[in-house]
């Protein structure tokens, strides 16, 4: 066990993997001798050679559509998108090849591959570094999509995504990169994808959350789930957390509007109203792009999840 | 050869008194063979769609030469990244039009389980024909990925990928030389120069003198060649080839061609293609000069081009015959393969729809087998 930081242990996750398997690759834009923008492939250049972690063009249409000829052809990509905001050239790649070539041939060809890609606000990175794009893609069948929210399961998911025969995008909190740390075990092991992990047990509220914990010290008693992965969804851990305390609040940073917090809301509304005492209420990010200076007011911090939370316990 | 000059053995070293294409008789005769099962299976799947047994196809009539062509010169072990007019490719290596026509009718043999519009072939064997999406251009850099995974492996492989004049200006064209280029990836990219992609003629789809001449600026050598010449695609594939082979990188072929029809079988390409223009490519009818050429040589009597494309009519029909009498994809077919394991979600929608489908009586033979 080692204690290491977020991002200490996406390092470590891919070091692992590369270590394991000689079909792994990592790839991406400043990803080889400066170890990426956030240091998180810091080093692997050095220890596997240019042939196994690499830079390339400035490109993200290229850089996922070579990677997917090559886990076409037998090899494991784990390619890196700088900042999600500048995923979407990649987008037809993603959308309409990474995610369909199972499907489309009848599992002839297939794509398993791993896009990671920092993502979410906190730095003042302003419009376009700071978006939450998990909609976009949870939106697409064939996709799986993962966000971890703690060290252990960020290496145990990103081993765990590596080894999955489907796509998978695997969205990095970077505002955690380095504001948590945790044990972390050496080598190999992994954390089951389309599974969530309680927070925190608590019996007056269910706070669904794609990040991180938080504290709600009003004398109310509060349940969190970190759902780890958005695509497939455990769904049945949401409706069982929903049923235990009858009400529920998401929160995402993304904007509202056709979001997964809605989502979330909806599956509860389906298989467990009958349960409910209060409406499911969501704390999202506002349905305008991403401010820099104000991006305080933006986030759904604390404040505004606590605000929610009272509402919906004294509903 | 260089970018400008249209490079055309036909219409040169071929006159020569005692030509010799380096090439036996049985290849020659069945790359020309398989110029004309192309010509077959378009011609019936016309018919099957104008009859409204199908419910679109992609003709190939003039673009025959050039697809059998640059199949000729690669091995089996060769990936093929096609664009929906390449299926001569395919066939050319073998793979049996029966499994061709599963695909035009959608049914429960078809390799894309009927969830693909006509024409998005998809095989393994005996060739990697790579399944064909509809998005333009998007199979280029993953024709360079693959091509990277056979480098980095140390396969003498080639990859390539197939593509129209169109798709010159697509993201994935620009990208996939770009990192072509760079990495000195084993790939060749053929530009199939058709005149039009679907309406807009080739002239106005760039301001380039070119297609050829947009390789130099990803470094990436550049050749045009007559594209209605089998044995001129054939050879610039064999020595783009051979550069790839032995590490020399990729390379940017433009074959100069002419789509003698409409981009599909919704397409009526009188409204945009003037008559004098289909009058002068008629004259280059690819098979027809690859016919000349070989009675000329000997190598064909002239009695023998009507019987093979009777025979090529009547293999096509027994395969369409074949492929009409398959029974359709079975309702599981919707939800599976969406991920290597069906998740709860999709799951759980595919028993809702098979019991309303079971509850309302349309449950068809092959639903019994839903194995969710």
């Amino acid at each position: 066990m080692a204690n290491m930081t977020l991002i200490g242990a996406v390092n470590d996750a891919l070091k692992t993997a590369l270590r394991e398997d000689p079909s792994v690759l990592v790839f991406g834009e400043d990803v080889g001798k400066k170890g990426g923008v956030f240091l998180a492939t810091d080093g692997l250049q050095a220890e596997f050679g240019a042939d196994r972690c690499f830079d390339t063009p400035l490109s993200e249409d290229g850089i996922i559509g070579t990677a997917i000829g090559m886990a076409m052809n037998g090899l494991k990509p784990v390619a890196e998108i700088q900042f999600q905001d500048f995923i979407f050239p990649a987008f037809d790649q993603i959308v309409s090849e990474a995610a369909k070539l199972r499907y489309r041939s009848g599992g002839q060809y297939t794509a398993p591959m791993v896009i990671r890609t920092p993502y979410g606000g906190g730095i003042r990175g302003g419009l376009y570094h700071s978006q939450s794009g998990e909609a976009y893609f949870c939106h697409t069948p064939g996709m799986k999509v993962v966000i971890p929210s703690t060290p252990y399961d960020a290496k145990g998911l990103l081993l765990a995504a590596i080894a999955d025969p489907d796509p998978v995008l695997f969205m990095e909190p970077k505002a955690l990169y380095r504001a948590v740390k945790g044990e972390v075990p050496e080598g190999h092991y992994t954390v089951e994808l389309s599974t969530t992990r309680n927070v925190r047990e608590g019996d007056d509220v269910t706070v669904v959350e794609k990040a991180a914990d938080m504290a709600a010290e009003k004398g109310i008693s509060v349940h969190v789930v970190d759902l780890r992965t958005l695509l497939p969804l455990d769904e049945s851990a949401v409706v069982e957390a929903a049923k235990k305390t009858g009400r529920v609040v998401t929160v995402t940073e993304a904007p509202r509007f056709c979001g997964y917090a809605g989502e979330i809301s909806a599956i509860v509304a389906e298989r467990a109203i009958e349960y409910m005492e209060a409406p499911v209420v969501r704390v999202t990010g506002f349905d305008t792009p991403f401010p820099n200076t104000l991006e305080h007011h933006y986030l759904p911090d604390a404040r505004r999840v606590i605000d929610a939370i009272e509402k919906v316990a004294n509903f | 050869m260089t970018i400008t000059d249209l490079s055309s053995i036909l219409d040169g070293p071929a006159q020569a008194e005692g030509f010799d294409p380096g090439i036996s008789d049985e290849e020659l005769l069945h790359c020309y063979r398989t110029m004309q099962l192309v010509r077959a299976f378009d011609d019936i799947c016309l018919k099957l769609q104008r009859s409204g047994r199908i419910g679109f196809s992609i003709p190939n009539k003039g673009i025959e030469a050039t697809q059998v062509g640059a199949a000729s010169a690669l091995r089996k072990d060769d990936w093929f990244f096609p664009s929906y007019r390449d299926f001569g490719m395919a066939m050319y290596h073998g793979v049996d039009p029966t499994d061709m026509m599963h695909n035009m009718f959608g049914n429960s043999l078809d390799t894309a389980r009927g969830r693909q519009m006509p024409v998005h072939f998809s095989f393994t064997d005996p060739i990697h024909f790579v399944s064909i999406s509809s998005p333009l251009g998007t199979h280029v850099p993953q024709a360079v990925g693959a091509a990277y995974a056979m480098k980095l492996r140390g396969e003498d492989k080639v990859a390539l990928a197939s593509f129209g004049d169109g798709s010159t200006s697509t993201l994935g064209f620009h990208s996939g030389m770009s990192f072509a280029g760079v990495w000195k990836a084993p790939v060749i990219f053929l530009c199939q120069n058709n005149g039009y992609a679907i309406s807009m003629p080739s002239h106005e789809q760039t301001a380039s003198s070119s297609y050829a001449i947009k390789g130099k600026a990803y470094g990436v050598p550049g050749v045009r060649v007559d594209g209605n010449d089998l044995l001129s695609v054939r050879a610039a594939v064999a020595e783009a080839a051979e550069r790839a082979r032995a590490g020399e990188g990729p390379t940017l072929i433009e074959a100069v061609t002419f789509r003698m029809g409409g981009h599909s079988t919704s397409d009526d390409p009188s409204a945009y293609v003037p008559d004098s223009e289909f009058a002068e490519w008629r004259d280059k009818d690819p098979i027809d000069r690859f016919e000349r050429f070989l009675i000329q040589r000997g190598t064909l009597d002239v009695a023998e081009p009507e019987l093979i494309y009777a025979d090529c009519l009547a293999q096509v029909d027994a395969a369409s015959k074949a492929a009409q009498a398959t029974a359709p994809p079975a309702l599981e077919t919707i939800f599976s393969d969406v991920y290597a394991e069906i998740p709860d979600h999709i799951r759980s929608q595919g028993q809702a729809a098979f019991e309303l489908a079971g509850r309302l009586g349309e449950a068809a033979a092959g639903d019994g087998a839903f194995p969710l």
